[in-house]
């Protein structure tokens, strides 16, 4: 099966991959340097949730019932915004929803990108050894990564969120699930590239001189890859995201009360007519996030590779 | 000839990775730790009570006669439990669901419906509007609807689908009473009920697919038709119209097939989403109860059956692919 992975197969030329290049090809892009800013602003408020929610003295734990109508619905223009309450409070508890917001990063960042990195690894480690090695090992796993590529992943990791044992974390469980679903497309990539780069002569050099397997993989092929790499785990972090997001929509993520977007949106869908302001922060917090890791994955493949710019599919 | 062992080995290669994905499935639902039938005993649970519902289970036997059993129950069903109280679960039976008393395969069967009806508009939506939206906007390089397809893909693809289904919610169904809000009239009961509930999640879950695609085709469509053979059939003589459909879009779409092979997968996911956010108790209303329950049985047989499903697509897809590009039958 192919794809339409335009990195794979294409020759590797030479190009300035200096952090100092990059930066500055990042930053003359607006739109990429916006991306890197929102990220800059989640990340910061994800770290310091307890200072930022301290301004107005509130926490997303605290119940504000005497805020609530009869009904359970928020008193107030727009779901009870007040000086107190930035984004007014939640349906039925009364909890501060712009604490909730905030604190929801946290979990969004943490599972996102740690979830990344465990498939960029494992990614990385299957891509550079089957791209080099090749032979049946290479044909097995490659084989394995066509199988998994169209598997509806969200319906497995749903289904395993009911045999995961108690004692293991929920968010680190949902690290491992979501990251071990998401490498085939690393691996893939990463194969394509270093099967060119096989053949390189300071590749052939290399092993002429009799350099041994583990050198050539990680001291001369693996910092050719590094540029695709880190496109890579850009572009994949919003897709991560989203899968902690729909889990804890779904009602199989994060358990209550750690606060997190997905669940406070699956929350929301009881309240879309009565209380819309419940569903449109949280859900604006996440399609910002997940827009800005793209935008600045976009900005930072057109400065690693000028030619892939605006061609991706 | 050379068609007929194309078919056949693309079978033989789907029925491995059937066998295999279910040996794992097994594996890693029943060999780890979770104990279904401590799950089923009940509270209090005695050690003879436990004994028996491990029987009837078929979980007290070593593990490789279970996989069998398991297996072979997929092909020519089994039974559970002995004498009266023995429940048949006809071929194919992806395990019984003791809490419902049913098999799971049954279970899945009285949920298809739903399922199958957002799932199959929603591709056919996207395919359609995501190909012309691609041509369109090939053949009008430049031109301002070439320019809003391409922006709505990049801003498409960072909302998620149930923020975007429930924007859709609010708006149609809420402010401007077009459409339900939700829930599913089954096609036999009422058609025009049926397509009236499922025009907000086809759109849902078309919309954002449907940008992507429209990317890819006008893509591929804008270097096919740089292609010789395109002059060639342009001074054959050939019209327009026939040019770009049948020597233009039936190269551009080979990739487009690939992709939509690909999607299937993510598409059943969409579908889990979309019977949340419209209420439609569909197979992934069943996947999210079973999960909540702890029916075991039916969350396994579930992911089985999804798994297959998505391997039968792509063994159809891998097909249509031999018949739209000549070279993969050579190859």
């Amino acid at each position: 099966m192919t794809t339409a992975n335009t990195v794979e197969g294409e020759p590797i030329t030479a190009r300035k991959t200096g952090i100092r290049h990059v930066a500055r090809s990042v930053l003359r892009d607006g739109w990429a340097t916006t991306g890197v800013v929102i990220i800059v602003v989640f990340a910061l408020a994800a770290i310091f949730a307890p200072l930022v929610t301290g301004i107005t003295g509130q926490n997303p734990y605290t119940y504000h019932l005497n805020l609530l109508d009869d009904s359970g619905a928020p008193k107030g223009f727009g779901g009870g915004i007040s000086a107190a309450h930035w984004f007014g409070v939640e349906p039925l508890t009364g909890r501060d929803l712009f604490s909730v917001v905030v604190y929801g990063a946290r979990i969004s960042l943490l599972v996102g990108v740690s979830a990344t990195i465990v498939s960029v690894v494992i990614g990385v480690l299957v891509g550079i050894t089957t791209g080099f090695f090749g032979g049946w090992y290479d044909r097995l796993l490659s084989r394995v990564v066509d199988v998994m590529f169209g598997f509806p992943v969200l319906v497995f990791m749903i289904a395993l969120t009911a045999i995961v044992p108690s004692s293991i974390p929920r968010p680190v469980f949902m690290i491992a699930v979501i990251g071990f679903f998401g490498w085939p497309p690393v691996a893939r990539v990463v194969r394509g590239q270093v099967l060119s780069l096989r053949e390189r002569n300071f590749v052939v050099a290399s092993t002429a001189m009799g350099a041994g397997s583990g050198h050539v993989l990680f001291a001369q092929v693996l910092p050719n890859v590094t540029a695709t790499i880190i496109v890579y785990t850009t572009i994949m972090v919003p897709s991560m995201i989203g899968f902690e997001a729909a889990l804890s929509f779904l009602g199989v993520g994060v358990p209550p009360p750690t606060p997190s977007w997905g669940r406070t949106i699956g929350d929301a869908v009881g309240w879309v007519q009565t209380s819309p302001m419940y569903l449109v922060f949280p859900g604006a917090a996440l399609f910002l996030i997940t827009l800005a890791f793209n935008v600045f994955g976009d900005g930072l493949r057109d400065a690693l590779d000028p030619r892939s710019g605006g061609r991706r599919s | 000839m050379r068609m007929l062992r194309f078919v056949l080995v693309r079978l033989a290669g789907m029925l491995v990775v059937l066998a295999l994905v279910a040996a794992i499935a097994y594996a890693i639902f029943y060999l780890l730790p979770t104990n279904p039938a401590q799950l089923s005993c009940g509270k209090p649970c005695t050690p003879a009570d436990l004994q028996r519902a491990k029987e009837f289970m078929g979980t007290a036997a070593p593990w490789w006669q279970q996989l069998g059993n398991f297996l072979s129950g997929i092909l020519v069903g089994r039974s559970f439990g002995s004498g009266d109280a023995a429940v048949v679960c006809a071929a194919p039976c992806f395990g019984f669901s003791f809490q419902q008393n049913a098999p799971v395969t049954q279970l899945i069967l009285s949920r298809f419906p739903v399922t199958a009806s957002i799932a199959v508009g929603a591709a056919l939506l996207w395919l359609i509007t995501g190909v012309a939206g691609g041509v369109i906007s090939a053949l009008r390089r430049g031109t301002w609807v070439d320019r809003s397809v391409m922006s709505v893909a990049i801003a498409g693809v960072s909302a998620p689908s149930y923020l975007v289904g429930l924007l859709a919610i609010l708006f149609f169904g809420f402010t401007l009473q077009w459409l339900p809000t939700g829930g599913y009239v089954p096609l036999t009961e009422d058609p025009v009920q049926w397509l009236l509930h499922l025009i907000l999640p086809w759109c849902t879950l078309a919309f954002i697919t449907a940008a992507i695609y429209a990317r890819l085709t006008r893509g591929q469509m804008i270097e096919v038709m740089g292609e010789d053979y395109i002059r060639t059939a342009r001074a054959k003589g050939l019209r327009e119209p026939r040019v770009v459909i049948t020597h233009g879009l039936r190269n551009a779409l080979i990739p487009v097939v690939t992709i939509f092979g690909l999607d299937l997968g993510a598409l059943l996911g969409g579908t889990v989403i979309a019977e949340k956010v419209f209420s439609m108790q569909g197979l992934g209303a069943m996947l999210i109860d079973a999960v909540h329950t702890l029916d075991l049985q039916l969350v396994v047989g579930f992911t089985l059956f999804a798994a297959f499903l998505i391997v039968f697509a792509n063994f159809v897809v891998d097909l249509i692919y031999g018949f739209v590009d000549p070279r993969v039958k050579a190859g």
